[in-house]
């Protein structure tokens, strides 16, 4: 199990945990970042961060202190 | 008898999913735009009618949920659970259902009768989804009509639609949120009930308890000792609920609503989308947000912009300066030749200079507010934000402070009305309050006039670049501050969607260009009128009861002769051309002006700066608008008309100032008192007077702080 912030792109992931607290964490949640759902790292900004990613229906870009809190099981 | 009746209905949705363009197609021209009071988030209200009918609409600020979170996200809670009308308007993305309806189940909760928008039906279809309408129907009791907001598709069923949910009769619905959760609320609402909470959305107030946010909570217990105990019953229950699953009740609730959503789209969908819907955007996307090229690729779209922006503007700008010159030339033309009076010098002095001055950049701003327009509507903008976060967001900005701050480079006022395109309410006036440290374009004719004056040639353009790197360097450091201090606070969340390229329409940005560009007229225009004629009164009046000009005259020492080699003076008397007689005056006229006593009253605080009361003068002149700092200095070293290109007027500033002086006078001019335009802006977008003084007085005083230390630190090194 590792974070979304370590994986490359190509990665893909199953959100097992959402860390965090407060309004970061909800609006993770809220984005559709929850337990059983399925993700994919599609590219990294220059210098690493943010991170774009794809989850079901939409694509997201999170800051890599974000990404931290999500756990994932690599697929 | 026709009785017109008159219904309320309120507009909710994510960001992204259309709700303006589906609003504007509602509500067409009737709209008005302020901010709720005390914040950035703006209230956009409109109406339309369906026969005798009369609706009033409300848009709410665009949010992913509705928790209390963030002000856009308190706002629509409360507005949802205050507001007369129960009809609520959810617009929903249809491409991205799975976690639009989540908000949908929310507005469900707090007792509202929706509507269900499925906007950007067109893409979802295309992208091969096929929705069974009649059951989403039957599953949500609820209408469903589909639309197509930016080509106002879907309208006219969509206005029946609001006036039928409007006049039915249903309760509130109940929302099943698993058994376990379902219990909690059920009891939860008994205890509301039992504190008299009102009995609009009490399930949602329930969730909200059980959730354990803090404001509701407060509300609850402010009602008595039967809210403490509902307050503690929700603790309880809470606790209990956490306990028995091992997992948070933020999740717990999250997910529960997710299943629902989940339920319902497995029985109302009868074909997903491909997954390669989205494959022509995916490749777009490789090339403009590569890790390599994405930046430069920003960079020269934003040159691009500005380019046009300027050079295409410059035609119609010419055509407005002559129009207003000629205007002028009229205004004066009506009084006999040569006679000035005071309502000509008001009309052609103060208003058409001032007003003209601001009208003159209309088709620039227009421009450019085209060319943002065009960025954020094809969702370019989520691009350029995720590209530059990483920079910004170490000082306390954002990704998308970037490209108004950009834009601050060209005007304040443009930028300041872009940080609109930021969610986050700190990170907005973050932006907003650090903006005018961009070097704008009115401040340029300063630099042109000062560096010379001080720097030799191979010196200027590093003097110049080093003025702008300055003004970026801190303008980065004043955000870090006031992330620390006023704005400080929890980091606002960056987690931002990446919505499909689309091709905006073109009415949709020809009307968010006019929009934008009428408020640049109307606010900065109004108010700088007012401005002006005031400004024009500090620097005509009073008069000089006595010309010592015309007394020199007079009295034989001064001689008026154009053609000087015919004179022959007596020793001591100076001989001066008209037009030198005239600045004479024209100076003499600014000492004895407001304007010009405030520049001397001043004066021992602005020494240790090193500037004189010439400067002060100049410096209160300016703050109508930064380019009349040079047209001021002009006047109080009588040269009369000088601008930046003027070498008398450089020769005179070098000799009276200097380099150090110069130098402390730039960084003065880049940081202080932005001009009152920006003020009132700063005013307008950030929704109180509070930030709009906080941003003047703040770079005020920082400014003077600068200036002085550079100024008083450089005479112990140079002496």
């Amino acid at each position: 199990m590792t974070s979304v912030d370590k994986l490359h792109p190509g990665d893909r992931g199953r959100v097992t945990r959402v860390d965090g607290f407060g309004a970061i964490r909800q609006r993770l949640l809220d984005m559709g970042l929850l337990p059983d759902a399925v993700i994919e790292v599609e590219r990294r900004a220059p210098a690493g961060d943010p991170i774009w990613i794809r989850i079901q229906d939409s694509q997201l870009s999170l800051r890599r202190k974000e990404a931290e809190f999500v756990l994932v099981d690599v697929l | 008898m026709n009785a017109t009746q008159t219904l309320g209905v309120l507009l909710a949705g994510n960001p992204n999913s259309g709700k303006s363009s589906i609003f504007n197609a509602l509500t067409g021209a009737r709209q008005h735009v302020a901010n709720y009071p005390g914040a950035t988030v703006e209230k956009r209200q409109g109406r339309f009618r369906v026969g005798s009918t009369v609706v009033d609409v409300i848009d709410l600020p665009g949010t992913y949920s509705l928790s209390s979170h963030s002000p856009e996200e308190r706002i629509a809670q409360q507005a949802l659970l205050d507001h007369e009308s129960r009809v609520v308007v959810a617009v929903v993305d249809s491409t991205a259902l799975r976690r639009s309806l989540v908000l949908l189940l929310q507005v469900l909760q707090a007792g509202a009768r929706p509507v269900l928008c499925l906007n950007m039906s067109d893409e979802a279809r295309r992208s091969g989804q096929v929705l069974d309408i009649e059951v989403l129907r039957r599953l949500l009791r609820a209408p469903v009509v589909e639309t197509v907001g930016h080509k106002a598709q879907g309208m006219p069923a969509l206005r029946e639609a609001i006036v039928a949910a409007a006049l039915s009769a249903d309760d509130e619905q109940a929302v099943s949120l698993g058994p376990e959760l379902d219990k909690a609320i059920v009891e939860l609402v008994d205890a509301l009930a039992t504190a008299d909470a009102p009995s609009r959305g009490r399930r949602w107030v329930a969730t909200r308890l059980l959730i354990g946010d803090d404001a509701t909570c407060a509300a609850v217990k402010a009602r008595g000792l039967a809210g403490v105990r509902a307050v503690e019953l929700a603790a309880h229950l809470r606790e209990q609920l956490e306990a028995r699953t091992s997992s948070d009740i933020a999740m717990l609730v999250t997910q529960a609503y997710q299943r629902r959503v989940d339920g319902i789209l497995a029985q109302a969908v009868r074909s997903h989308p491909r997954p390669d819907a989205r494959a022509l955007s995916d490749k777009i996307d490789k090339v403009l947000a590569d890790r390599f090229l994405g930046i430069p690729i920003f960079l020269a779209i934003m040159y691009a912009i500005f380019w046009v922006t300027f050079s295409v503007g410059e035609i119609p700008m010419g055509w407005i300066e002559s129009g207003f010159a000629a205007l002028g030339a009229w205004i004066v033309s009506l009084w006999p030749i040569g006679t000035t009076t005071p309502l000509q010098s008001l009309l052609v002095d103060g208003i058409i200079a001032g007003v003209g001055g601001v009208v003159v950049f209309v088709p620039n701003i227009l421009l450019l507010f085209f060319g943002l327009a065009l960025l954020e509507d094809t969702g370019y903008m989520a691009r350029a934000a995720f590209l530059m976060d990483r920079l910004l967001s170490r000082f306390g900005l954002h990704g998308r402070s970037f490209v108004p701050m950009v834009t601050g480079f060209g005007c304040s006022i443009p930028g300041i009305m872009a940080t609109r395109t930021l969610e986050n309410e700190k990170d907005r006036l973050t932006t907003m309050l650090v903006l005018p440290l961009m070097s704008c374009g009115a401040r340029l004719p300063v630099w042109l006039l000062l560096i010379p004056a001080f720097f030799a040639g191979s010196w200027r353009a590093t003097a110049l670049w080093g003025i702008y790197a300055a003004g970026i360097v801190l303008a980065l450091l004043l955000a870090l501050v006031l992330r620390r201090t006023v704005l400080r606070g929890e980091a606002s969340p960056f987690v931002m969607e990446l919505p499909p390229y689309r091709l905006p329409t073109p009415q949709a940005i020809v009307r968010k260009m006019a929009e934008r560009g009428w408020i640049y007229v109307r606010k900065a225009g109004t108010t700088i009128l007012g401005i002006s004629v005031v400004m024009w009164a500090l620097t005509s009046y009073p008069k000089p009861d006595t010309s010592q000009v015309d007394a020199a005259i007079a009295s034989g020492r001064m001689v008026v002769a154009d053609d000087s080699a015919l004179v022959e003076a007596a020793a001591g008397v100076e001989v001066v051309s008209s037009e030198q007689a005239d600045n004479l005056r024209a100076a003499e006229a600014l000492q004895v002006s407001v304007a010009g006593r405030l520049g001397r009253a001043i004066e021992p605080v602005i020494r240790p700066l090193g500037f004189d009361w010439r400067v002060g003068t100049a410096l209160i002149g300016s703050f109508a608008a930064k380019e009349v700092f040079v047209a001021q200095m002009g006047i109080v070293y009588s040269l009369g008309a000088a601008d930046e290109e003027s070498d008398d007027l450089r020769t005179r500033i070098r000799e009276s100032y200097s380099p150090l002086a110069g130098l402390s006078l730039m960084l003065w001019l880049l940081i202080s008192a932005p001009c009152m335009a920006t003020f009132v802006v700063t005013r307008r977008e950030s929704g109180s007077w509070k930030w709009a003084f906080l941003q003047l007085g703040g770079l005020t005083v920082a400014g003077y702080l600068v200036a002085l230390v550079v100024y008083q630190i450089g005479r112990l090194i140079v002496g």
